[in-house]
């Protein structure tokens, strides 16, 4: 069973790395933006399902790292600065922030957490907005310029797809590895019963505010690579919704599980275009398949799948 | 033979209730220490204080002569003190095996070290004869939460001897152990024990387990430690006898 499991996982992941590799040569400019976008948002969500899903400390503010990444490469590449140092700078200072924001998450939880990651997603999203000397308010900073790689240029979208695509690859490597590590098993300790885990040895404190901080950093890396994407930033995309959306792509992918922020990016970044033929009837649908697949499981997509290759069992990780 | 644990008159109140007044014991290495009581005399209120859980309100406890009053769970952890919980404390999504592993990776290393090793740690080896001696060699991949009570509280002690600790504290190791089970539970605490030269703190309703595993008895009433002594003076102490059947 375990096998026919392994074999079951690995067929669809040598099927979907095939896909993201052929795709963008059969499609329009307007479809290769929006699968990088997927594999921007993934990168973000993978950050939120390691403070959520693995460490089980809930976060509002994954919006507010993916704008400070953005805002920070924007801002710096328009001024001359090259991608590497920005892209460098804002995931390291996202990092950093995050381990600020993990210090509440020491006093409350749960939904008192909830709040206080809102309202710092609130705070950021006003200084973009407010700070116009910096921030460009709501007109934004335009004509990010896109890096090139070993003189390569990734200013074409196809290109730069790859670019993103490559970026995921890596990040995937680099938060398996650290669920793959005993950190890992420390974070969902510290989920599962954070009084034990104390009495074990772990160190309760130190894992959460890693939790944040390593969350928050692959938010900030996700922004440095959304800024050349889009070309251009704003305060709307990083306001509360996001962070909602990204937490709808934890939850709804399966929180806890490795892919999950892969599949729940598909339902929340490529979906809605898909069922675009419905024209207005394409939110309501969406929203109705949404309900319905939280309904039926909660564990979300890879909770179902788990369930339906492991007869005779409840529902475990 | 010198104290490995030295509490001093601790105390604690909630409120204006006194759950642990003014208890002082001693703990020699390698000794089997059994704390009996009623219900609601103080027992776990007492290893909570010990152990961080709770923070006393006044007296002090010294770990080898150290003070380690109020210090927190996991760095006194790591210096050796593992616990059971009188309701057991186990991780049920994990697997055996990786309950048993966590149980004993925070004291490999350093926390960056232990960002970059495989994640069992090097504890592969040592968890499969912590498997082999708790005899749940064939559950070790099930998942904890799948195991039934008695295995359960197995787990949780078992967890509590991963990391080779020199003081354990055991809440009620036997409730709810079938009687096969706990025969079997008795003769491996006294082996790790006599293997290890672990000094253990036992709290247990069941009289004729405590009786069997340790060698000197605390009796607490109420908050107070009113007896100490070996088994056979323990069950012969009117106070005690007092204490749980009440006035004749």
């Amino acid at each position: 069973m375990r096998r026919h499991r392994r074999l079951l996982a690995g067929g669809a992941l040598v099927l979907a790395a095939a896909f993201l590799l052929i795709a963008p040569l059969g499609l329009r400019p307007y479809g290769i933006f929006i699968l990088s976008m997927w594999a921007v948002m993934t990168i973000a969500a993978i950050g939120l399902n390691l403070t959520l899903g693995y460490a089980g400390q809930i976060s509002l503010a994954q919006a507010a790292f993916v704008g400070i990444g953005a805002y920070l490469t924007a801002y710096l590449t328009t001024k001359g600065w090259p991608f590497w140092s920005t892209y460098m700078l804002g995931g390291v200072s996202c990092f950093a922030i995050g381990w600020l924001l993990g210090y509440p998450a020491l006093r409350v939880q749960h939904h008192y957490l909830a709040f206080v990651t809102l309202a710092f997603n609130t705070l950021i999203y006003l200084i973009f907005r407010n700070e116009e000397w910096l921030t460009g308010g709501i007109y934004g900073i335009s004509n990010v310029p896109r890096p090139s790689v070993l003189g390569w240029s990734m200013k074409g979208g196809q290109e730069f797809y790859y670019f993103c695509l490559a970026h995921l690859v890596l990040v995937s490597a680099a938060a398996w590895w650290l669920i793959r590590s005993p950190w890992g098993l420390a974070f969902v300790a510290l989920r599962e019963n954070p009084m034990r885990a104390l009495s074990l040895g772990v160190d309760t404190r130190r894992y959460t505010l890693m939790a944040f901080a390593f969350g928050a950093g692959l938010g900030g890396i996700s922004g440095a690579l959304y800024a050349p994407l889009v070309q251009f930033v704003d305060p709307t995309p990083f306001a509360l919704g996001l962070s909602l959306n990204l937490l709808l792509m934890v939850v709804l992918g399966g929180s806890g599980y490795f892919f999950g922020p892969f599949l729940g990016a598909i339902v929340a970044v490529l979906l809605p275009e898909w069922l675009r033929f419905a024209q207005g009837y394409y939110l309501m649908g969406y929203a109705v398949l949404v309900m319905i697949v939280m309904a039926f499981s909660p564990t979300g997509l890879l909770g179902l799948a788990d369930r339906l290759t492991r007869p005779g069992r409840g529902a475990a990780r | 033979m010198s104290a490995v644990l030295e509490v001093r008159e601790l105390k604690k109140s909630f409120g204006g209730i006194v759950a642990v007044d003014g208890v002082s014991f001693g703990v020699e290495e390698g000794e089997i220490l059994g704390i009996i009581g009623p219900n609601g005399s103080g027992k776990s209120t007492l290893f909570n204080c010990i152990l961080g859980q709770l923070q006393p309100s006044s007296g002090d406890v010294h770990l080898d002569g150290r003070p380690v009053t109020g210090m927190r769970p996991c760095d006194l952890n790591r210096l050796g003190v593992s616990r059971t919980f009188q309701l057991l404390q186990i991780f049920p999504q994990l697997t055996v095996r990786k309950n048993l592993i966590l149980a004993g990776q925070e004291h490999r290393g350093s926390m960056l070290s232990r960002l970059l090793v495989r994640r069992d740690a090097g504890l592969a080896a040592a968890s499969e004869r912590m498997l082999a001696f708790f005899r749940l060699e064939h559950l070790a991949d099930e998942h904890a939460g799948d195991l039934s009570y008695g295995q359960q509280k197995l787990l949780d002690t078992a967890m509590a001897f991963m990391a080779g600790p020199r003081l354990a504290l055991l809440d009620e190791p036997a409730g709810g152990v079938n009687l096969t089970m706990l025969a079997g539970l008795s003769e491996r605490l006294k082996a790790i024990n006599a293997e290890q030269g672990s000094t253990f703190i036992v709290i247990e309703h069941n009289m004729e387990f405590v009786m069997a595993l340790c060698s000197r008895i605390l009796v607490l009433a109420e908050g107070r430690v009113i007896a100490e002594g070996d088994p056979a003076a323990i069950r012969r102490n009117p106070r005690v006898i007092e204490a749980y059947l009440g006035h004749s």
